[in-house]
């Protein structure tokens, strides 16, 4: 057929809550949701649409310490940012250092890649030999 | 050698030890803990990734700040750290202790265990070859990577799907390490649906079920492995294939960690202490939490019988008796883990299940009453289950059995 629609048929797998629905899910050539199949409930169709157009996850990683009692802070994003740019965030964040007294919850890195996420430290780490 | 006494000491400064704390000094008692390592927090230090607190925070938060964030609601209690304890002597109510500042002999007026798990060796495979540099457990290669910036290697195989493994796999992989694929002996996954789909699928890193190693290479340092297909525990012929890799990941589970007491606490066939709702061991004074009972999936849960645990233990240390226990409870048809023994069948509790294999629709029953029914059921995902004595008869032998009826 010669004006048949390109549609694109995508698996995945629904992780709202413990079943793990698998999905079937529809795109058209442009990538957009049209359809979703294999889900048990409605839930599964709202993840499917949010994945298809912007997945987004949290990015956990650690940035090295200077002078502090431990090597590395453990950090994450504040909030997801979009997935494709994960490898590219790890990229600016490997680059950075801090020095020490870091503080749980400190910002890190603002407004990661103009995502208006920030990079926040998620362990306290002392500076050596004392406060 | 020095001598003290407390109400409560607590053994081991997990998420479970952490709850444990908190119960015991909301009864007003004298709380001591005893920990190995430097700090509290347990494998909360080393699990930086987030899905943390989800019940207890209601966020989702990294290990590290759910360790930070339950340390500040404690009020002060004395601690021991970086001390081992030698032994513990449940008929004089004493442990002794040895750390650089010398030997200690406790007394305890009660004592709760919150010693968490161990991880299967990748030794206890006996997957033939040598062991060269370059194999490692997940949850070693984690404290690697995670606390001493250090990176075990450059291509990497995972063998086993359990959680550990799978956070692992994006882990490295978000360090620059090749990850070649996750390698399962059985027909599913070990870890949780939302691990597979996060870290694997995200990175497009294949998992391979029913197959598994067969052989390890290299003598200093590890070259390669071969994986095979496997049927019913067997590698199947002609399925074998080289896979080369600098580095080997095991992820092939927990063991609850109760070597100290093993030969004075009631122990189940999965090593796990065998604890009645109220925390408590076979010992009127010896109460247990956390990965040492059994295995978590949720941090919150380990660290919530923590919280009855050091509550029950301040009780009987301030010389309360608590009530007998009336019921005993087993495993039945598909059922594979229970996470309490026996009950007072006086308040409702949480049970916690594990299924021995996935199944679809599946009711779950105590003896012949119907207690829930759940969509799916899979060995992953503990299945919590309300207990209530108002509603169900919880004396005497009480079978729990998990039957499915209706596939997925
Ligand atoms: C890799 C991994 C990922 C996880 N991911 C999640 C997640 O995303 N979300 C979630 O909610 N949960 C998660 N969990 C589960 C949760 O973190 C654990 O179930 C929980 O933290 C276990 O706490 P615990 O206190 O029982 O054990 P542990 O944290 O192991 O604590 C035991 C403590 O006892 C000490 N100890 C042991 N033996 C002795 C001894 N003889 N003397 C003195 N001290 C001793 C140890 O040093 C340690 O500090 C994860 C677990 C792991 C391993
Ligand atoms: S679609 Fe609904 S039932 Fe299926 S996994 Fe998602 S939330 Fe659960």
């Amino acid at each position: 057929m010669k004006n048949a629609p390109k549609t694109k048929m995508m698996d995945m797998t629904c992780v709202v809550c413990p079943i793990g629905c698998h999905l079937k899910v529809t795109v058209d050539e442009n990538g957009n949701f049209l359809s979703v199949t294999g889900n048990r409930c409605p839930r599964g169709e709202a993840y499917a649409k949010e994945e298809i157009t912007d997945p987004k996850r949290v990015l956990p990683t650690s940035v090295k310490v200077i002078g502090g009692e431990l090597p590395l802070t453990s950090v994450r994003t504040e909030k997801a940012i979009p997935k494709r740019l994960i490898f590219s965030a790890m990229k600016v964040i490997k680059s950075i250092q801090v020095n020490a007294p870091v503080k749980r919850g400190q910002i890190i890195l603002e407004n990661i890649l103009d995502t208006g996420v920030n990079v926040i430290a998620t362990r306290t780490v002392k500076k050596q030999n004392g406060k | 050698m020095k001598k003290l006494k407390y109400d409560v000491v607590v053994l081991g400064g997990g998420a479970a030890g952490m709850g444990a704390i908190n119960g015991a000094l909301s009864q007003n008692v004298s709380v001591l803990l005893i920990e190995r390592e430097a700090s509290t927090g347990g494998v909360l230090n080393q699990c930086i990734h987030n899905g943390f607190g989800v019940h207890v925070f209601k966020q989702e938060l990294s290990g590290p700040e759910y360790h930070e964030m339950y340390m500040e609601k404690l009020s002060r209690f004395d601690a021991m750290y970086e001390t081992t304890v030698l032994n513990v002597d449940v008929k004089s109510n004493t442990l002794n202790t040895i750390s650089i500042s010398g030997v200690y002999e406790i007394k305890y007026g009660s004592l709760v265990l919150a010693t968490g798990a161990r991880e299967r060796p990748f030794e206890a495979l006996r997957i033939p070859g040598y062991r060269p540099a370059g194999v490692f457990t997940a949850g070693l290669a984690q404290h690697f990577v995670n606390l001493e910036n250090r990176l075990p290697g450059h291509k990497a195989v995972i063998v086993g799907s359990g959680d550990i493994g799978l956070i692992m796999a994006r882990r490295l992989t978000l360090e620059g390490v090749e990850v070649e694929g996750v390698y399962e002996i059985m027909p599913y996954q070990g870890g949780l649906t939302r691990n597979i789909v996060q870290c694997l699928d995200d990175f497009n890193i294949p998992l391979h079920l029913s197959t598994s190693i067969v052989e390890v290479h290299g003598k200093d340092r590890l070259e390669g492995v071969t994986v095979a297909k496997f049927e019913n525990g067997h590698p199947v012929r002609k399925t074998e294939r080289f896979v080369k890799c600098d580095t080997l990941v095991a992820s092939v589970g927990l063991i609850p960690e109760n070597d100290l007491v093993n030969e004075t606490i009631e122990l189940s066939d999965g090593s796990g202490a065998n604890v009645d709702d109220l925390m408590r061991t076979n010992i009127y004074n010896v109460f247990a939490a956390g990965n040492n009972v059994c295995i978590h999936d949720l941090v919150d849960f380990a660290a919530v019988e923590g919280e009855i645990a050091g509550k029950n233990a301040a009780h009987v240390a301030k010389g309360k008796e608590l009530p007998e226990r009336m019921g005993i409870l087993k495993k039945g048809e598909g059922v594979g883990l229970l996470s309490t023994k026996y009950t007072i069948a006086a308040e409702p509790f949480k049970l916690f299940v594990r299924v021995k294999k996935p199944m679809g629709t599946t009711i779950l029953r105590l003896n012949d009453q119907k207690i829930k029914t759940v969509l799916a059921a899979k060995p992953s995902e503990m299945i919590e289950v309300k207990m209530d004595p108002s509603r169900y008869n919880m004396k005497g032998n009480l079978i729990l059995s998990a039957m499915e009826v209706d596939k997925i």
